[in-house]
């Protein structure tokens, strides 16, 4: 027999005149290895045809879905309804901008992100295109794609405490990012320019360290270490000036 | 009054084609605004795992490779519907673009000296790997190469790529509108002047206008509804250049099929997989690819592995279930540290969407939709036929490096090697080119798609649009996938024209402006109800077996009558559309046997000298723009003999 599943939602349209935030009921029958995604187009095709929700790729690999399902910031395209109760409450993600219902502007503040941490790689060099490429240890650049693999789904922000205190604050995709660029041998950015863009209260020292975020990111992103990396960094710049 | 932006250069998408392109203008000093329904890292370009091909032959069993042995593989892949020097342009230029990208920050596997253990036909094998190419970037194996040449990082290459090509718009400064959809190409006298578009934040409606327009939206596989494509890749953009008039779609019914889409989501598992030594069985649990492809085995080209499949499965030796029939894909023997390093996007899927692990479990897999070989036909330049200041790349575009059947790996080469050819030739364009900001003709042209939105708000017991968009996708999947009769071909042709007249009929439930889903699948359906009738009438006039095209009632391959690109064009929106031929291209290597997939070839009719003298005129009287150099200029004679 199949559970019957309800479904709780945040619904809410900005650009309605007089709408206000609620919370409505939807109910379906459970299928076999349903998961988020297809439950809410059954949704809008069958009962909510104004619904409002994100998903690009479907498979976990763009990062577009996240939400809050049942009190925890994840991807809803990888959450089988099967690991959940009857009830499922979904909710957007707090913290960035809401555009209705469940869908958020995650692009405008990742997109912030990059440019205040300058996320390319600082380099002289003109490229020639007529020369061999640089070489480089396969190891280091496992390494660096180790923290390449961050999808920008936002689920770290979701759970952080800081951001919400510190708006500025870089959170742990932007500290992530810093780690994944000063990891790279290409960026020839020197010890100041880290120490200035690391060492303030939107960057690293901000962070209260408990860790929300390694908690909830979809990639197991090893966040930790991460964040352990860029500290050693930081003192060892103090302690040679 | 609708609000005005004007720009350089407008692009239409923010995958890897429309960002490398835009950064080829800004960084001559152009102004650039690009288009994007989701910010710029979801595109789909993120979700391709595998890798791109490139003849830097720095890994052992690349050894030796070269632009040309690319270019032959590329061109036999195609079953000759490529055009031959856009191939050669691509290949020569593939090192440079991956370097490029090296130079740029994305983090490429590199050549580790020393012997390592891979598996090659299923057999362990151990290669050893030039401690001289230490450090270099290596490649891994794909379908239909003669060489190990597809670049990668571990499974998300497309992911580092696109993140290091968006980390460079942002480092351009270069402006991103995301949330926004093109829904309306502003052209006057065969001169395209920007886009209607529509605001997926708010609803409102807008004109952009600027010098040259760049169309880089990707593929349409969802118009088939199964299939391993983003969501969002329902054809908007071809869907642009069709509603014209005048700009050709070309090769529509060129669709090909991935072995390998899980069953039952159609999420993609990468041609790595086999690439690495993964292997194809059947409900018998036997390795049925062999005795099909001797010498290929699970690694033929695409095309002729979904065939062997869906005939072994025709043959009861699928796995029944639930969600219809099966096979299986096997990575056991892989082992545990392969899995869950080289392949551990593959690992993750299947652990997390299906509940399989691939460590101990075999893989549920069938043929899925996977790639658009067609898509608007543009000269070797990327300029759009009939319409100037109008260009295409990507997989929207049918540039035509991949004719009927591209290769694992090539594509996503594509976007970046089109990005840098073409991005020149377009900020050439806009350099010399003026504005044209005519706000009558923005207003005559926003009020268009104003009035239809007022239309489908307020049809009365109209159609559903979800489910007109089922009953296209059903057609598709049922008559116009990998083998096809006439008989099918008629009815799904005989069908989607009705389906295309009720969309007329479309009723909009949800009133509001906004962002509205309902609103925006509704304008979307109009094109995915024409390009599905252009895919299954080009499948039905085209009567042989080329690539991925394959007609159960005419077998060979027909190169007396079809060694020919389908152009398909709509005039008039209330007629029919209209569907012509132009040669594929110059002919450097003689159409000849693949060496794999079977099937007859039927010869050309007159000398190659006498097919090539054809091509120019033709192609010009179907409208293609004079390109800067004239055609052919960019393949060398029968250098496919050096390497032999
Ligand atoms: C699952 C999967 C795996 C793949 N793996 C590989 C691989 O390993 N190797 C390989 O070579 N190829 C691979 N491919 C193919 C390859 O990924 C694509 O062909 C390629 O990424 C297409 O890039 P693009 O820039 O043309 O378009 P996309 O990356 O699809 O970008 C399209 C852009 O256009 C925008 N857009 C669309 N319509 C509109 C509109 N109307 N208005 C405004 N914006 C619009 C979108 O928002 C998006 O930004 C794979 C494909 C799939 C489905
Ligand atoms: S670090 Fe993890 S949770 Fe945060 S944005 Fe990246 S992938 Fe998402
Ligand atoms: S550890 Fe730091 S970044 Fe992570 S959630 Fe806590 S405060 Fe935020
Ligand atoms: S839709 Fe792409 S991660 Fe969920």
């Amino acid at each position: 027999m199949g559970r019957t599943l309800t479904f709780k939602i945040f619904r809410y349209n900005p650009n309605k005149d007089n709408d206000s935030p609620q919370v409505e009921s939807y109910q379906m029958e459970e299928t076999q290895r349903l998961n988020v995604f297809t439950a809410l187009n059954t949704l809008r095709e069958t009962q909510a045809s104004d619904l409002m929700f994100d998903f690009v790729c479907r498979a976990g690999i763009c990062g577009s879905c996240g939400m809050m399902i049942n009190g925890r910031p994840t991807l809803a395209c990888r959450t089988l309804t099967s690991d959940l109760p009857e009830t499922i409450e979904l909710y957007p993600l707090p913290f960035f901008k809401l555009l209705g219902d469940l869908s958020v502007d995650t692009g405008i503040w990742f997109r912030e992100m990059a440019e205040k941490v300058e996320s390319w790689i600082h380099t002289q060099e003109e490229f020639d295109p007529q020369a061999t490429e640089e070489r480089m240890d396969n190891d280091i650049a496992n390494k660096i794609y180790e923290a390449e693999r961050c999808i920008e789904c936002g689920c770290c922000l979701a759970g952080c405490a800081t951001v919400q205190v510190y708006p500025d604050f870089l959170g742990a995709a932007g500290l992530n990012r810093i780690g994944r660029l000063m990891n790279d041998p290409r960026d020839q950015r020197g010890d100041q320019e880290w120490f200035e863009l690391v060492s303030t209260e939107s960057g690293v020292f901000g962070c209260i360290g408990m860790m929300a975020c390694d908690d909830v990111c979809p990639k197991d992103l090893p966040l930790l270490e991460v964040f352990s990396y860029i500290r050693r960094k930081l003192s060892k710049i103090e302690l040679s000036k | 009054m609708s609000k005005i932006i004007t720009t350089d250069v407008l692009v239409i998408g923010a995958g890897l084609a429309g960002e490398r392109a835009a950064i080829a203008s800004a960084s001559k000093g152009l102004n650039v605004i690009i288009l994007s329904l989701v910010p710029p890292r979801r595109s789909h370009s993120s979700a391709a795992q595998g890798g791109m091909q490139a003849s830097l032959g720095n890994s052992a069993k690349g050894k030796g490779d070269n632009p040309t042995i690319h270019w032959l593989d590329t061109v036999k892949g195609s079953d000759w519907g490529a055009d031959q020097e856009v191939v050669r342009i691509f290949a020569d230029n593939a090192p440079i673009a991956m370097r490029e990208m090296a130079h740029y920050g994305v983090p490429w596997n590199r050549v580790e000296g020393g012997p390592r253990d891979v598996y090659i036909k299923g057999k362990k094998t151990t290669i050893v790997e030039d401690d001289e190419k230490e450090g270099l970037i290596t490649a891994r194996d794909f379908g239909g190469t003669a060489k190990w040449r597809t670049c990668y990082t571990a499974d998300g290459t497309g992911h580092t790529v696109l993140y290091t090509m968006d980390n460079l718009v942002v480092q351009h400064g270069i402006t991103v509108h995301d949330r926004m959809e093109a829904i309306r190409l502003i052209h006057h006298d065969g001169k395209c002047l920007g886009a209607v578009v529509r605001s997926l934040r708010d609803g409102e409606i807008m004109a952009y206008m600027s010098k040259s327009t760049v169309i880089a939206t990707g593929g349409y596989g969802r118009i088939y509804g199964e299939s391993t494509n983003a969501i969002i890749n329902e054809g908007s953009g071809s869907w642009l250049a069709l509603q014209t008039g005048v700009v050709p779609l070309a090769n529509m019914e060129a669709v090909q099929f991935h072995p390998t889409g899980i069953v039952p989501t159609d999420i993609l598992v990468t041609e790595g997989c086999r690439g690495d030594g993964g292997l194809l069985l059947d409900v018998d649990e036997y390795r049925f690819m062999p005795d099909y492809e001797p010498e290929k085995q699970e690694l033929a080209s695409r095309d002729v592995v979904s065939r062997r499949m869906k005939e072994h499965m025709l043959k009861g030796k699928g796995v029944q279930s639930p969600y219809g029939e099966h096979l299986w894909l096997d990575l056991r023997h892989l082992g545990e540290e392969h899995l869950k390093t080289k392949l551990r996007e593959v690992y993750d899927i299947c652990m997390h969407f299906i509940g399989v692990n691939p460590i101990k479990e075999f893989i549920p897999v069938r043929p899925t939709q996977h790639y658009s070989m067609g898509g608007i036909r543009v000269n070797k330049d990327g300029h759009a036929y009939n319409m100037e200041g109008l260009f295409a790349l990507g997989e929207v575009s049918c540039w035509d490096l991949h004719g009927f059947n591209r290769l694992g790996g090539n594509s996503l080469a594509e976007t970046v090697v089109a990005g840098m050819v073409v991005g020149e030739k377009i900020a050439k364009y806009a350099s010399k080119a003026s504005l044209v900001a005519d706000v009558g003709l923005a207003e005559e042209f926003t009020k268009t798609e104003k009035d239809k939105i007022a239309r489908l708000f307020n049809n009365r017991n109209g159609e559903n649009v979800y489910k007109l968009r089922n009953e296209i996708a059903s057609l598709l999947t049922t008559h116009v996938h990998i083998f096809r009769f006439g008989e099918g071909l008629e009815k799904a042709v005989d069908c989607l024209k009705n389906i295309v007249k009720r969309t007329e009929n479309v009723q909009v439930k949800t009133k509001v402006l906004g962002m509205n889903p309902e609103l925006s699948s509704a304008l979307r359906l109009e094109g995915m109800a024409k390009q599905a009738l252009l895919i299954a009438e080009g499948a039905l006039r085209r009567t042989e077996s080329r690539g991925a095209h394959s007609r159960e009632d005419y077998p060979d391959r027909d190169d007396a009558n079809w060694l020919s690109r389908t152009l398909a064009r709509w005039p008039d929106p209330k007629e029919d559309p209209i569907f012509t031929y132009e040669p594929v291209g110059v002919l450097d290597l003689p159409p000849g046997d693949r060496g794999y997939g079977g099937g007859q070839q039927i010869s050309i009719k007159e000398t190659i000298e006498e097919y090539n003298a054809n091509v120019d005129i033709v192609q010009k009287a179907e409208g293609r723009l004079d390109p800067s150099e004239p055609t052919g200029s960019r393949l060398p004679k029968e250098r496919w003999k050096e390497v032999q």
